[in-house]
């Protein structure tokens, strides 16, 4: 049985029938049930590699190695319990009339499309159709982000389009430059354009050509990461889009763009033999995070806040993958495990408790402790799980990150920790006064579902505790595959 | 190099030539109509170009992406633009260009940076020029460019869709074309993108009562100041 095809037909089919579904308790079931099926599927796919190094099928348009195969499994995981929460949310949100049916179900339909396009990203093994369902995915969530149509949110939508457009614009072009040299080696046609022979075939590829296209692909794709000074979309998109949206996109949708920029720097390693890819990216990572360490601590609104964390964390992943020593590969992809479930977990939380008070102004949220210890113990796990308090995963990638820091480049270990405590200053700064104290008067009774909430951190928390065998092999694997240029 | 082969090199030199002429001409025009007139003659100028590579290289798949790009790029976009145009009834719109003069004394120099940083590369393909490959760095820059000038949604879109066009160029220019299967989807994006762009026009117009990008950002800094 292939379970490729079933992998990325079941969102494409489900999200067809919730496009023409018209009642919304049944399409929010359905929405799950799709979900719980593609995570399924993907978990099979993910024993069906475990076994092997590495899987191409369908004449080697679709390929699987140890990067990109638990990346399937974390989206489609994700991916699933983001359902279950937005369940009881959207169905709030219908309520108080925020959304009516209509827009549920673009809302739905187009959920789906964006997994679609996320495990196709992931799966596939063209340049060009990576490009491609990355923008789908964009696309797709470009409405999900203005689905409230209020003013802030069409604003914050043709900003995210815009500046993404542009982004991805330019990725595509470093893309074309790619094509351009391999095309003289593989032929003219999608071989120049397949990973698995583009590895094969590095050192031959034009040094100089691969050297600019680098350049066009990282501020392309890093425009999608959230890198500074290209990051000014995220935290617009994330405050003014459902919950459920901010939690996949910073959950999932900025991993698949540094995915893409870390395949591409596996292959210009090869092919220019320098370490100038690497270090546009620890450049590009530390700016960013020192950046959005301090923007973290001017923001007014609960889940710009947390978009800013994700800008630092994103940041930390392209700064490891930039390192390129096995340990810091490493600590990267655990640290993008990590990260997604723990963040997405925040916003599940953050959810809530903006529906509780019936605002996103962190000024006027107050005791959440008192007033549903659910949520409020819940944000302030969160907050410590993200800020890198042990024993929680984080803790654990980011001690391994700063161990790489200080055997690679030692200087860089002082911005490094600069930025991570000021981060962490910040978040405390304004998640505490929200989860103690005295409940605000206008808190109301919603009905919530902490049960994601709390499979994610515990997930984050048997991470940090101990890492389970085959996926510390898993890491050790993909970790070679990067540093080692994909053969 | 046989007469042909040199004949139809000189011709895409030509088309390139005339291709950054557009994108120069985008980034001058003010009137919504001359606007979409230009770009029109980009998409078409695209298709021709496609038509001409294909020719002289032989390959089957280019006629078809030549195809596409003539429907989709020549007619349907600008004609739907235009439909939209007149139905927001702005069709006969004037936009004060912010500085022209300084705007294109940077597009001089970004035409320069482009053919700088191509420098390099070495060329093997026998129907390829440098400068058609520089030409297409610039195209794509220079619809930056136009998008980032542009104060008004629907101009800032056909910036958008200029930078697809001078991409679109980039490639047949450089490669003799994407793989079909790419071309495909990159169309299709651009034709959902299209189409999601058209929507957000009717709704930017019933929320903010104008397409002026700074009055709707004005509405996210708004609402931090007020909090």
């Amino acid at each position: 049985m292939n379970f490729f095809i079933a992998t990325l037909l079941t969102p494409l089919l489900g999200g067809m029938v919730l496009g023409v579904l018209r009642n919304p308790k049944l399409a929010a079931k359905l929405n799950i049930l799709t979900s719980v099926t593609t995570f399924t599927f993907s978990i099979l796919l993910a024993l069906q590699v475990l076994g092997q190094a590495s899987l191409a099928t369908f004449n080697g348009w679709f390929y699987l190695d140890a990067y990109n195969v638990f990346l399937v499994s974390l989206t489609a995981f994700v991916g699933m319990t983001t359902t279950i929460f937005s369940k009881p949310y959207m169905q709030h949100e219908l309520e108080i009339g925020r959304v009516n049916e209509k827009r549920l179900r673009l809302y739905h339909s187009m959920y789906q499309l964006f997994q679609l396009g996320m495990l196709l990203g992931f799966t596939t093994n063209n340049i060009g159709v990576l490009w491609v369902s990355l923008e789908l995915a964009t696309l797709a969530t470009v409405l999900l982000v203005s689905l409230y149509r209020t003013p802030a949110s069409i604003a914050a939508a043709w900003k995210y389009f815009i500046l993404c457009g542009m982004g991805i614009a330019l990725a595509l072009f470093g893309t074309i430059l790619v094509f351009f040299t391999s095309s003289t080696i593989l032929g003219h046609g999608n071989e120049a354009l397949t990973w698995s022979l583009l590895y094969a075939h590095a050192g031959q590829l034009d040094p100089a050509v691969m050297g600019i296209a680098f350049c066009f692909l990282m501020v392309g794709y890093g425009t999608k990461v959230g890198l500074v000074p290209m990051h000014a979309w995220l935290p617009d998109a994330h405050g003014e889009g459902p919950t459920p949206v901010s939690a996949v996109l910073s959950g999932l949708l900025l991993n698949l763009a540094l995915y893409a920029l870390v395949r591409f720097k596996m292959l210009v390693d090869g092919s220019t033999h320098t370490d100038m890819a690497g270090h546009m990216m620890m450049g590009f990572g530390l700016l960013s995070l020192l950046v959005a360490a301090m923007a973290l601590h001017k923001q007014r609104d609960i889940k710009r806040m947390f978009s800013f964390s994700s800008i630092e964390h994103m940041a930390l992943m392209t700064f490891a993958f930039g390192i390129g020593t096995p340990l810091a590969a490493f600590a990267a992809l655990l640290h993008m495990t990590v990260h997604s479930l723990v963040k997405s977990g925040i916003f599940f939380t953050v959810g809530h408790a903006a529906q509780v008070m019936g605002t996103q102004k962190m000024a006027e949220i107050r005791g959440l402790i008192s007033h549903h210890p659910g949520i409020g113990w819940g944000l302030l796990i969160g907050t410590a799980a993200i800020a890198g308090f042990p024993p929680f995963g984080v803790f654990m990638s980011e001690f391994l990150l700063f161990t790489a820091t200080l055997e690679s480049y030692p200087w860089l270990a002082v911005p490094l920790l600069l930025g991570l405590l000021i981060a962490m200053g910040g978040l405390f700064r304004f998640v505490q006064p929200m989860v103690y104290g005295d409940t605000a008067e206008h808190a109301k009774h919603v009905h919530v579902n902490m049960m994601p909430v709390y499979i994610h951190f515990g997930l984050a928390l048997i991470l940090g505790l101990s890492i389970p065998m085959f996926l510390s092999q898993w890491y050790h694997q993909a970790a070679a595959l990067i540093v080692g240029g994909g053969a | 190099m046989t007469f042909s082969q040199q004949f139809a090199q000189q011709i895409i030199d030509g088309m390139a030539a005339l291709t950054l002429l557009i994108s120069f001409s985008l980034l001058a025009q003010h009137r919504m109509l001359s606007v979409l007139r230009w770009f029109a003659g980009q998409g078409l100028l695209l298709a021709a170009t496609a038509a001409v590579v294909a020719y002289s290289t032989g390959e089957t798949e280019l006629y078809i992406s030549a195809m596409m790009t003539f429907l989709l790029k020549g007619l349907l976009l600008p004609w739907m633009l235009w439909r939209v145009i007149r139905k927001l009834h702005v069709h006969r719109e004037v936009e004060p260009l912010m500085n022209s003069g300084i705007t294109m004394v940077i597009a001089v120099a970004v035409t320069l940076f482009s053919f700088h940083i191509i420098q390099p590369i070495e060329v093997t393909s026998e129907l390829l020029t440098r400068n058609s490959m520089a030409i297409a760095t610039a195209c794509v820059l220079l619809s930056m460019l136009m998008m980032i000038t542009r104060k008004k949604a629907i101009t800032q879109v056909i910036g958008f869709l200029a930078v697809e066009n001078s991409l679109f160029f980039a490639a047949i220019g450089a490669t003799n074309g994407m793989p079909l299967v790419v071309e495909i989807g990159i169309a299709f994006d651009v034709l959902i993108a299209a189409l999601i762009f058209g929507l957000f026009f009717f709704q930017i117009r019933n929320t903010f009562d104008s397409m002026e990008i700074d009055t709707m950002q004005s509405s996210l800094i708004q609402k931090d100041d007020d909090e």
